[in-house]
């Protein structure tokens, strides 16, 4: 490339005049192509993680600039991925960066026809409140056979495959505590 | 595996570039085939048939591992002169119960010697009340468990005794040759063999063969024994516990190895203890020695420890030696209850409220129909999730809404949608598919009210304990007493609504010293007197030397293949289990290109690439002291130290429901019947027979091959995660993939007149949905028992919310279920499929119900599920009293 502007800066003319006749090298170049970098090289930090999708299980770095995620790409020191990421993987930015995302706790009272928008420590305190009632007004001491089973069947849970391991300890300890027992995820199904 | 798997399968792809064979077995041909150097399409639901067929090949021209078998399998053990196999019994095996539909496995145990007497009545006794163990799921727990056989069963090393393990095999699989492979399975005898020759010559000193399956294979209603089937086979060609062997399942979720580990599941408690049950555990000595079997080997004989460690961790200070450390306040199982039963229980008005978390049962779960209108049953319902999932929105926009089932106004379950923190805006590990664990770094806050399952559930604890605080009513004692004290961070820590630290979660998951505080280095160090607590026992180690070794990113440049120092594998960081088995039984590598943990004699050690899965001093020479169990019983030459009797399992006498050996059954919905036997399903199988869980006929119904003709399967595609609710809200993954597709061959397409890119729909007893068609060689008709089957197939991504809609391909399944674990068959039914769009609104269920009228299944009229002759089942059941006892030698004449 020349590097003057006043000459007709077709590539293909530039890809014979410059010598690069295949065009994979300088001749395709512009000042826009030289003025790009790397989402990740303006990041303020990378965070190690792993993909949300399958079992294979690999690894992610995540680029943050100003709070905000700018890039997902696959490790390349990870054993199990070599830097790959699948479709899936790939589009994880975009998983977590989505508009569709709900940020506020959502509400539909009985027999509405509508969702209306609820204040999070307000849901909590509701939550809490009806699983105490479930649990007083579906609670057993002991089996028809009078066999001590000490639990509430009125109060079920599905989940923990997409979870993470100190959030399942969590939720089957404290389910385990207050006697709700049909505690269920994936791996059932 | 190269469709739903694809960064996995790059290994695949190495190992064709050094020169291994790829076979893929799948009814469809997939990108996997395609790089496969053969596909073998296969009828859906007859795999057992087809490994079946491979096992008989292996043991009919003596193609076994034989010194790896004698030494390392049971294969020598003798089995009870009581036991008779399913050819003599129209395809039950002895102990049947018609009344309950499940055995008694006395007949299936071991013989017994005269001073283990006493020991093999135990075993027996151990195997307790079977219907009981399948509704609880009771094999589950022999995920880490196995057998809890004597350590001494008889032995034949010569494999010559008719009784011996061996033999029994042997006969078992004796009918199921290549020509009954091609009847059942509609697999060529060519294709077949094809196989049988690639897995045998690939297997024994110098080379090793991996089976890897995705789990699609459990969601079958003999999905467990699809696995022994696979895992009979591998033993007898010396495959496992050795490098470029095993058997791979592909987990599906990010985390679900962890969720199985520190289970979120009803029959289990961290680290495969089981949940106590009513009926069995009434008090922690029966807990804990239903767990460690006296008498047994191996490492459960410490389960003490294991138990009262987590009674520790859930209970603290509380939980001292003179309560028993707090075990009553386990609350109890009693039976069945499991997702699908829970949500019948819903339909019936039983239970009042319900927590998804991260998952999408409305579409994700079989039966999709009875799923939602159990949701609109509950008194509350509190969904976590990312995006706004059919889940959560099945009140006012799902199938039962247009169908009029379900009025809004009428619909009085209150919905809660909390939205969820996702992977990257919070830390903690994800257990994968191999058992390693990785630690995942926090790099943004999450948005708006987004919080983790953390942050979610120790809060609501919180808020419940301070609820109930001074009560004292005895049965809050469980949860005011709880260790439920966990440090907060975050900018809301000064408020009491900040993050709890899930580095201190995992640190209680490892197990401390309680006085000092010290991290445990591993389970070996837990006691049993409550000096130590910890969470989960197989974890512990995952913060030896008070270092999160999940956390660990050495890069592989700088580490051997097996990478020992990325991230953590339970138990102990072992990479590959049962790796004893990898050197012979003297201690030295089979051979040397397969050479990965072995004896080191001048060291006196185990040693090699990988972190020995055995007890590092315990020389190959090693023979248990009489009478010794336990870890002293395992002897040099046990690999497999998790079982009762340190062998790998040929034949299973405990632990299964179904039966010792895979056997051939049918699918629950199945155009064929049953070639071998009388038989024709699994006969144990958990079915809930009512009127909203409609099957489609048995094949011998008059009719039935007319109403529900085809056989369809579903599988995952690239672009799309299970339910959808990561992909088809993600704008990239929706574009990619925007649609609900049917595929069919061009032969079906023609009878059915199926348009290419056309509409069609298919319908079951239970629902029909509609998709594009797709006319597509991908599928082929089979040749099955002489005529010809036709297989559709499906991806089951789509529901009606996200950026791309469409029908709900699991509405088409209903629920029957494996027995020894509950999973669903979800990967094989019967169905119809027509040209165009299928009825909206009301007339749906009209036409739905049309069909199962038609087929004669409208008012639950199914078939028997026992289809064994009268006299056969009278027999099994008779066998177990010993009124119909052969000698070995006149049951070889016959």
């Amino acid at each position: 490339m020349t590097g003057s502007r006043s000459f007709l800066p077709w590539p293909l003319l530039r890809q014979f005049t410059a010598g690069d006749v295949l065009g994979r090298g300088a001749a395709v170049r512009s000042r826009r192509t030289d003025d790009i970098v790397p989402r990740t090289t303006g990041a303020d930090r990378v965070a190690h993680s792993v993909c949300p999708y399958c079992a294979v299980g690999c690894a992610q770095k995540v680029f943050v600039k100003d709070e905000k995620v700018v890039q997902i790409e696959g490790n390349p020191e990870s054993p199990v991925n070599r830097g790959r990421l699948c479709p899936k993987g790939s589009a994880s930015k975009n998983l977590v960066t989505s508009d569709l995302r709900q940020t506020k706790v959502r509400y539909r009272a009985p027999y509405a026809t509508e969702w209306q928008d609820l204040e999070l420590h307000t849901a909590m305190e509701m939550v809490a409140d009806r699983v105490l009632k479930s649990r007083k007004d579906s609670w057993q001491d002991i089996d028809e056979h009078g066999r001590k089973v000490r639990r509430t069947m009125g109060i079920a849970s599905l989940g923990g495959a997409t979870l993470d391991n100190e959030e399942n300890y969590l939720i089957k300890k404290l389910f385990t505590a207050m006697g709700a027992i049909q505690i269920e995820n994936q791996a059932r199904i | 595996m190269a469709e739903a798997h694809p960064v996995g399968f790059q290994w695949v792809m190495e190992a064709k570039k050094r020169g291994a064979r790829i076979i893929h077995v799948d009814p469809r041909f997939t990108r996997t085939s395609a790089l496969a150097h053969q596909h073998v399409p296969i009828r859906v639901g007859s795999d057992i048939a087809f490994l079946g067929g491979i096992i008989n090949h292996v043991l009919q021209n003596e193609l076994d591992f034989r010194e790896y078998v004698v030494n390392y399998t049971n294969a020598a053990n003798i089995v009870s002169d009581k036991f008779e196999d399913v050819d003599g019994l129209d395809g039950l095996f002895s102990g049947f119960d018609p009344e309950t539909r499940t055995y008694d496995p006395t007949s299936w145990q071991f013989a017994q010697e005269d001073q283990d007497g006493e020991l093999g009545q135990a075993q027996a006794d151990d195997a307790g009340d079977t219907a009981e163990q399948r509704d609880t799921a009771a094999g589950m727990q022999n995920e880490a468990h196995g057998m809890q056989v004597g350590s001494h069963p008889p032995r034949d090393e010569t494999l010559q005794h008719p009784m011996c393990v061996f033999q029994v095999l042997k006969r078992h699989y004796a009918r199921y040759t290549p020509e009954v492979v091609e009847q059942i399975c509609g697999v060529s005898q060519e294709d077949f063999l094809e196989v049988c020759r690639a897995w045998t010559e690939n297997s024994g000193r110098e080379r090793t063969t991996a089976l890897v399956y995705s789990v699609g294979w459990t969601q079958h209603s003999v999905g467990v024994q699809y696995i022994r089937a696979g895992a009979i086979l591998q033993l007898l060609l010396g495959n496992m516990g050795r490098p470029g062997g095993g058997i791979m399942a592909l987990r599906g979720h990010a985390s679900i190895q962890g969720s199985t580990d520190i289970p979120t599941l009803f029959n289990l408690l961290p680290g495969y203890l089981p949940m106590p049950n009513a009926a069995s555990h009434q008090t922690l000595s029966d807990w804990i020695d239903g767990v460690r079997n006296p008498g047994s080997k191996g490492f459960w004989a410490n389960a003490g420890a294991y138990g009262i460690n987590l009674l520790k961790a859930y209970w603290g200070d509380a939980a001292t030696a003179e309560n028993d450390y707090c075990f009553d306040y386990l609350p109890k199982i009693t039976g069945d209850h499991g997702t699908y039963r829970t949500v019948l229980d819903m339909i019936d008005g039983k239970v009042q409220g319900y927590f998804l978390v991260g998952q999408n049962p409305a579409v994700g779960s079989a039966h999709g129909r009875a799923q939602r209108l159990g949701m609109a049953n509950l008194d509350w319902l509190v969904v976590r999730d990312l995006f706004e999932i059919e889940s959560a929105t099945f009140w006012k926009d799902s199938p039962e809404v247009q169908t009029g089932e379900i009025v809004p106004e009428e619909c009085r379950t209150e919905v809660f949608l909390f939205p969820a923190a996702s992977h990257v805006e919070k830390e903690g590990t994800f257990t994968q598919t191999q058992r390693m664990l990785q630690w995942r770094e926090k790099a943004v806050e999450p948005p708006g009210d987004a919080r983790s399952e953390l942050w979610f559930f120790y809060h609501l604890g919180r808020m419940m304990r301070e609820s109930l605080a001074g009560s004292s009513d005895e049965r809050d004692r469980p949860l005011l007493d709880l260790a439920w004290d966990y440090p907060l961070h975050g900018e809301a820590a000064s408020s009491g609504w900040g993050e709890p630290s899930a580095e201190a979660v995992l640190k209680e998951i490892n197990g401390y010293e309680v006085a000092t505080g010290r991290l445990l280095s591993g389970f070996g160090e837990m006691k049993d007197d409550g000096s130590t607590l910890g969470g989960c026992w197989i974890y512990s180690g995952v913060y030896a030397d008070g270092v999160n070794q999940a956390a660990r990113r050495k890069s592989r440049h700088e580490q051997s293949e097996v990478a020992p120092e990325w991230g953590w594998a339970w138990p102990m960081n072992r990479r590959l289990l049962y790796n004893r088995a990898s050197a012979d039984p003297q201690g030295r590598p089979w051979s040397e290109r397969k050479a990965y943990v072995w004896w080191d004699e001048d060291a006196q050690e185990w040693t090699g690439h990988d972190v020995p899965d055995f007890e590092k001093k315990k020389p190959p020479s090693y023979r248990a002291p009489e009478g010794s169990d336990g870890v002293a019983a395992i002897e040099g030459i046990d690999p497999f130290i998790m079982q009762g009797d340190g062998k790998g399992a040929l034949y299973a006498p405990q632990g299964l429901i179904d039966g010792p050996m895979p056997t051939h059954y049918e699918p629950v919905e199945s155009p064929f019947r049953n070639l071998l036997h009388g038989q024709q399903g699994n006969p144990t199988r958990k079915e809930y027979r009512r009127s909203d869980n409609p099957l489609n006929p048995d094949p011998r119904e008059p009719g039935a091959a007319e109403v529900f003709p085809f056989v369809f399967t579903t599988s995952r595609l690239t672009e799309h995660h299970t339910a959808g609710a990561m992909s088809r809200y993600v704008e990239h993954l929706a574009e990619l993939q925007p649609e609900m597709f049917v595929e069919v061959s061009p032969a079906l397409a023609a009878e059915r007149g199926l348009e290419h890119m056309g509409w069609c729909h298919v319908i079951t007893a239970r629902s029909a949905v509609e998709g594009k068609v797709l006319v597509t060689e991908r599928l082929r008709p089979l040749r099955v028992e002489g005529r010809t089957v036709h297989q559709v197939w499906m991806p089951y991504h789509w529901g009606q919310g996200g950026l791309v809609s469409g029908d709900s391909t699991n509405d088409l399944f209903g629920i029957s279920l494996d027995p020894n674990v509950l999973i669903q068959e979800s990967k094989v039914g019967t169905c119809d499929v027509r040209p165009g769009r299928r009825p909206t609104g009301p007339a749906l269920r009209e036409y739905v119900e049309g069909y199962a009228r038609r087929a004669g299944v409208l008012d639950h009229e199914e078939g028997p599920v026992v289809t064994a002759s009268a006299d056969a089942q009278q027999r099994s059941a008779a066998a177990q009293d010993g009124a119909d006892q052969h000698s070995p030698q006149q049951r070889e004449d016959q």
